[in-house]
């Protein structure tokens, strides 16, 4: 190839050039290369800190893995913070580190937890889904009435994970395929689906359901006080948080949160990747909707109703961004536990269970608010000492 | 009429403008000239008042100023045209010239009959038909500035600075824009002209300032200098060959499309690109160009024809299977289509490779950083930590993680759409270098550009599209500025 | 109707003729559908029970939609700033009993004393979200949804079970849902002067149109120079303010306030103004729209009652007429986009 300046060709024959043979401008001041003790949490700071284009080639790989990115990240604030909560309350509270404790807070946490873990996907993909409390009621009143026509109670099990399939297909096909926006269809499906339990239930309660069954939802492990059934939950979070972090789809949904016409030009099927989520949602709500109403022995067209603010309140509590492309399966499950914590805390000292959603509100916005308003003060901090510098 | 001197702007540690001098006379178009990075869009901003300086001396017509917000800079009489205007969708074109300060006519209410009644007395002054009751959604971006130069007008401004305007522009848009710019300066006001392009640069401004590292170098009359002076002191070296055109042999025929159509926007498109060949797409902006590089791609469906990638059929609307087949794709749009910008560069580098980097289904994170880090290092991407945010980058850069990231994947043919669009002279030939230098090594380039030199300069064969068709297929020996114009504009087909 | 509107200009330049076929601007409206939808309903229904579109049966359809109608208003405000306020079920909830309180602390005060009051604690309380929302630039969803929990908690402290009846209030204050002026409600005269003075508000003043262009484009409107963040707090409070309006209201027309009044609503106003052609992600719609579109939902609670179908049924349908409304407005903007690539391909 002529090269007439003599200046290094770009694509040497093999393996990388020296980095001192990058043509140095020398006039901007080079980033920090993050070192690992620095921590991820200054990574939006040096980004705000404008386009330093010079600093260095690209450089040599760095040991941090996926989970100690994890430990370090914004997202663990909410591990530390729930870690905190726990022993906190433990010390303070007498009755609260016991296997009675750990039992009814994973119980009265479970529809939450599962529900959480498919929008987790959906908010850092973009979109939102309201209706996933719908379709839990909706399960439920279709699993009470099925049951009390005499099928089989494992059909019934199998027809009402079904129906949440195809309620989660229904709102994937009008979110990712015909384009609509996800908050307004859901909004409208929270309608319809709720209505439907209404139409397939009215206002019976179906109460018989199988003892064993009953039973085995609210039984616990041994001694321990965890119940039974978070194997299963424990199972579905591992699924989830492996999906996420660690396939090509998940590494597509943080893409197409941030950007979906950059998502598409690098082969991401935006369209079925939102399709298989709003499937997600719909089957693990129809789980939650089964778990509830086996766990308090009663069908009925409400249950789980207003759910869904709750576990976006958690989601996003546990630090994924509501405009998509951030966001940790470790976190929201903080999220989750420390609005159930706190909860369960308060009541077992006496605070009343209406005045606790004060609590919930109020951990959501500061947990929002709170990053903003630290950087804005530094901001501002910036920008008086800037402007109290003399001008000529 | 708007002197600027000595302005400072930093932005934490980095210093954005180390010396901002800029001095526009009434009656004149002053380029400002500078590679990307120069400090253009930051002094451009301090006089639109986005930015405040931290130092610095600001006179217009003889005062001082010091601007604190947008509307500081408007009431000074001073209006920005950005390269891509940002209007309101929703409201109407009138509405998007008027805003915030609407005509009211009774009980205080905003007259929309008067206001549509000056959108048009505008419109007509400057001698365009647009339509002041449509939204302005879906307005060509030419419309768009004229719209913007329309409420420039009508806000008295006797100061246009013009950012780059001309970027995504066709032939005839230009023109037009420049006749617009034209009457306006014989009208006694001040334009500020920033651009890349030499040839209007030399053609429309009567004076030129040129900067470099945020910093004021020179003011020359433009008949008292040249492009290469210019050149020289933009860059602060000379530069050597600006398209390094290396012979490669041509081998098989990687990539052919048959009958492309898509009614409407393009119609019956044949083309092959062999081996080693880089084959340009050429023609006006709107001329179907990109449209046919996307539905190649699978971004876009196509309604007949076929797309071969060595005599396999692609399938249509699926960009998975063409990657699958060779092709990687660098689009004309790199904040929004090229990278996410949020997301991290090797995050970035190593999305084409998802799948490919996957074992048993999983991605390890050391594997994603290494793969990112082989083609970061080769192609010398400048980041300050392969966790940063790619946005953090200079457009440069960023094009070169695009790049590294379909280079990754082992192409066999790269369609690239603007490949030096944003990017300034020093990186430009770097990226003209390196473009080459792939085809050196058998890989089949399809490059749209709708800068000429680039084109005459890069490309072995040139297709030139008109109006969704190839109107023109030129060799390199046939390929000069004269065919490729006329086969892009006139209605006479030339063919070899 | 042109296809081609740039070629159509032209024909504009005819001095007094400014304007396009007021034919083809009626058909391009966004609440055409939602208009419509209204009338074909109340006429089947009418149709099949007369007694629907009697004095009585026009007057409880009305009373039903007032509250619904007040807060649609607010919230088309908040959403064409592309934000949203969930948090308007808790407001009304705390100034309904809030209400229901006063008058028992002081029943002597007069009426309007009572209103004021009323709409003033409920602009306080949407200038909290604003203040939120705009100074610490967190989304509006996630505030909104946070003061909901909030709002609601401190209801429930401070009614805890106590609940207040229609007896613990002046007559003269509950008539204001029975008594009538021509014909209508006064609470639905209010929520009509309401609705008009927010709509000339919305369509006639600049600040009003500056609610639109935020909504369509914040960016370009930050950079343009309007004040982004004091017409964003501005939307907030007024919403704030006809959230307490419509809890004063619901004082006046429902027996009963306590901690759960207003709970769920939320979603429903939301409902409302989307059904009523306002795009969600703000730009544009009207609260004419919004008004209409929340007539429309409980029009439909009534009709069903009327066409005697299984009550339960009417969630049912009020979540397809949702999302017959989000389906209609994606059809008529594409194909508003297609006739604009149309007139873009010919002008090549």
């Amino acid at each position: 190839m002529s090269d007439p300046s003599g200046a290094q060709t770009i694509l040497p024959p093999e393996g990388p050039r020296p980095e001192n043979g990058s043509p140095a401008k020398g006039r901007h001041m080079a980033a920090t290369p993050g070192s690992t003790q620095q921590g991820v949490e200054k990574r939006p700071k040096q980004a705000r800190a404008g386009k330093a284009d010079t600093s260095k080639v690209l450089a040599v790989p760095k040991g941090r893995t996926g989970a100690a990115r994890i430990l370090l990240g914004r997202d663990a604030v909410m591990i530390y913070v729930l870690l905190v909560v726990v022993i906190y309350a433990s010390i303070v509270i007498p009755r609260f580190a016991s296997p009675v404790t750990v039992g009814f807070l994973l119980l009265d946490v479970i529809p939450t937890l599962l529900i959480a873990l498919p929008m987790t996907l959906v908010i850092i993909s973009g979109e939102i889904d309201l209706s996933v409390a719908s379709i839990a009621g909706l399960t439920s009143a279709l699993m009470g009435v099925l049951w009390q026509g005499g099928m089989n109670i494992g059909l019934v099990l199998v027809i009402c994970v079904l129906a949440g399939l195809a309620a989660g297909a229904f709102n994937g096909v009008l979110i990712a395929y015909l384009g609509l926006p996800s908050l307004a269809v859901t909004i409208g499906t929270l309608a319809l689906f709720r209505g439907l339990a209404l139409v397939v239930i009215g206002d019976n309660a179906v109460a018989n359901f199988p003892p064993g069954l009953t039973a085995f939802f609210t039984s616990k492990i041994g001694g321990t006080g965890i119940p039974t059934v978070m194997v299963g939950v424990v199972v579905l979070i591992i699924a989830f948080a492996v999906v996420l972090h660690f396939t090509p789809f998940g590494r597509g949904l943080f893409a197409l949160g941030y950007s979906k016409e950059a998502a598409t030009f690098v082969g991401i099927d935006v369209a079925r990747s939102k399709f298989l989520l709003y499937l997600a949602t719909g089957t693990v709500s129809a789980l939650a909707g089964i778990y509830w109403t086996l766990r308090y022995s009663s069908a009925r067209s409400d249950n789980a109703s207003g759910l869904e603010l709750a576990v976006i309140a958690a989601v996003l509590l546990g630090g994924v961004s509501i405009f998509g492309g951030k966001g940790s399966i470790p976190g929201v499950l903080a999220g989750v536990l420390l609005i159930g914590t706190i909860n369960y805390a308060l009541k077992l000292d006496r605070v009343s269970e209406v005045v606790l959603i004060i609590v919930t509100g109020s951990l959501l916005i500061i947990s929002v608010v709170a990053p903003n308003i630290a950087s804005a003060i530094k901001q501002a901090r910036h920008s008086r000492r800037v402007r109290t510098a003399p001008l000529p | 009429m708007l002197t600027l001197r000595g302005a400072l702007k930093t932005f934490g540690p980095v210093v954005a403008l180390a010396d901002g001098t800029i001095d526009l006379a009434a009656g004149e178009i002053h380029a400002l000239v500078g590679e990307n990075g120069a400090g253009k869009s930051t002094l451009v901003k301090i006089l639109a008042g986005v930015h405040q300086p931290d130092a610095g001396e600001f006179l217009v017509a003889g005062q001082p100023v010091s601007f604190r917000n947008v509307a500081d800079s408007k009431a000074a009489g001073i209006s920005v045209i950005y390269q891509e205007p940002t209007l309101f969708p929703d409201l109407t074109v009138a509405e998007n010239i008027f805003i915030g300060r609407q005509p009211k006519g009774r009980f205080g209410l905003i007259s929309r009959v008067e206001m549509r009644r000056r959108a048009k007395e505008l419109f007509d002054q400057l001698g365009v038909p647009i339509d002041p009751d449509r939204v302005a959604e879906g307005l060509s971006i030419a419309d768009q500035q004229i719209i913007e130069i329309a409420k420039a007008i009508s806000l008295d401004a006797r100061v246009l600075v013009m950012d780059e305007p001309t970027a995504a522009l066709s032939g005839v848009e230009v023109d037009r824009l420049f006749a617009v710019a034209r009457r306006l300066r014989d009208a006694g006001s001040g334009i500020l002209f920033i651009s890349h392009r030499f040839d209007e640069v030399f053609g429309l401004c009567d004076r030129i300032t040129v900067m470099r590292d945020g910093t004021y170098i020179a003011t020359h009359e433009t008949g008292a200098t040249s492009v290469e002076a210019i050149v020289r002191e933009m860059v602060g070296r000379d530069i050597d060959a600006l398209f390094p055109k290396s012979e490669t042999d041509v081998g098989d025929v990687v990539l052919k499309v048959s009958g492309l159509t898509r009614p409407g926007v393009f119609h019956d498109i044949d083309f092959e690109v062999r081996a080693g060949e880089i084959v340009a797409l050429s023609g006006l902006v709107g001329a179907g160009r990109t449209e046919v590089a996307r539905a190649v791609f699978g971004i876009d469906r196509y309604e007949s024809g076929t797309v071969e990638m060595f005599g396999r059929q692609l399938r249509g609307k699926d960009p998975r299977a063409a990657i699958d087949a060779g092709i990687g794709f660098v689009p004309e749009d790199r904040r929004k289509q090229g990278l996410v910008m949020e997301l991290s560069v090797e995050r970035n580098a190593a999305l084409t490779l998802r799948h490919s980097l996957a074992k048993f289904g999983l991605i390890s994170g050391k594997a994603e950083r290494e793969a990112a880090q082989t083609w970061g290092k080769r192609l010398q991407v400048k980041a300050g930590s392969p966790e940063h945010a790619v946005s953090t980058l200079s457009g440069g850069n960023q094009q070169k993680v695009v790049l590294a990231k379909w280079l990754a994947t082992d192409p066999k043919l790269l369609i690239i759409d603007e490949p030096t669009r944003g990017i300034d002279v020093g990186t430009k030939s770097e990226v003209h270098r390196l473009i080459s230098e792939l085809a050196g090594r058998g890989i089949a380039i399809l490059m749209i550009s709708s800068e000429l030199p680039e084109v005459l300069g890069m490309a072995d064969r040139v297709l030139v599209m008109r109006e969704g068709r190839i109107t023109g297929r030129l060799d390199r020996s046939e390929a000069t500025a004269e065919t490729v114009m006329h086969a892009a504009t006139a209605s006479l087909e030339i063919t070899r | 109707m042109s296809l081609d509107s740039k070629s159509a200009a032209p024909a504009h330049t005819t001095p007094g003729h400014g304007r396009p076929s007021a034919l083809g601007s009626f058909l391009k409206l966004r609440e055409l559908p939602v208009v419509l939808a209204l009338v074909v309903l109340v006429a089947v229904t009418a149709a099949i029970n007369p007694l629907f579109l009697s004095a009585q049966g026009i007057k409880d359809l009305l009373l039903n939609a007032t509250i619904l109608m007040i807060l649609a208003v607010g919230q088309t405000l908040v959403i064409i700033t592309r934000n949203v306020d969930l948090s308007v079920g808790s407001i009304l909830g705390l100034v309904a009993f809030g209400t229901g309180s006063i008058f028992v602390a002081a029943p002597n005060l007069p009426i309007v004393a009572v209103f004021v009051l009323g709409m003033l604690f409920g602009a306080a309380l949407g200038a909290l979200n604003g203040l939120l929302i705009t100074i610490a630039k967190v989304p509006a969803l996630v505030i909104t949804l946070g003061t909901l929990y909030i709002f609601r908690g401190i209801s429930n402290a401070w009614a805890g079970g106590t609940q207040y009846f229609a007896g613990d209030r002046p007559d003269a204050f509950g008539n204001l849902s029975v008594d009538t002026f021509l014909g209508f409600p006064v609470i639905t005269l209010i929520a009509v002067v309401v609705v008009a003075i927010v709509a000339v508000y919305m369509l006639g003043t600049r600040p009003g149109r500056d609610l639109y262009a935020i909504g369509s484009e914040p960016d370009a409107a930050r950079l343009f120079g309007i004040p982004v963040q004091r017409r964003v707090l501005l939307a907030f409070v007024v919403n704030g303010l006809l959230a307490g309006l419509a809890g004063v209201l619901y004082a006046s027309r429902f027996n009963s306030v306590g901690a759960t009044t207003g709970s769920g609503l939320e979603l429903d106003v939301v409902a409302a103004a989307v059904v009523g052609g306002v795009a969600i992600f703000g730009g544009s719609g009207t609260v004419f729209g919004a008004a209409i579109g929340a007539l429309l939902l409980t029009t439909i609670t009534s009709a069903l009652t009327a066409l005697r179908v299984d009550k339960f049924w009417q969630q049912a349908i009020v979540g397809i007429l949702i999302l017959a409304a989000v389906v209609i407005d994606r059809i008529a903007s594409v194909r508003s986009a297609r006739k604009l690539r149309i007139a873009e391909a010919r002008n090549v």
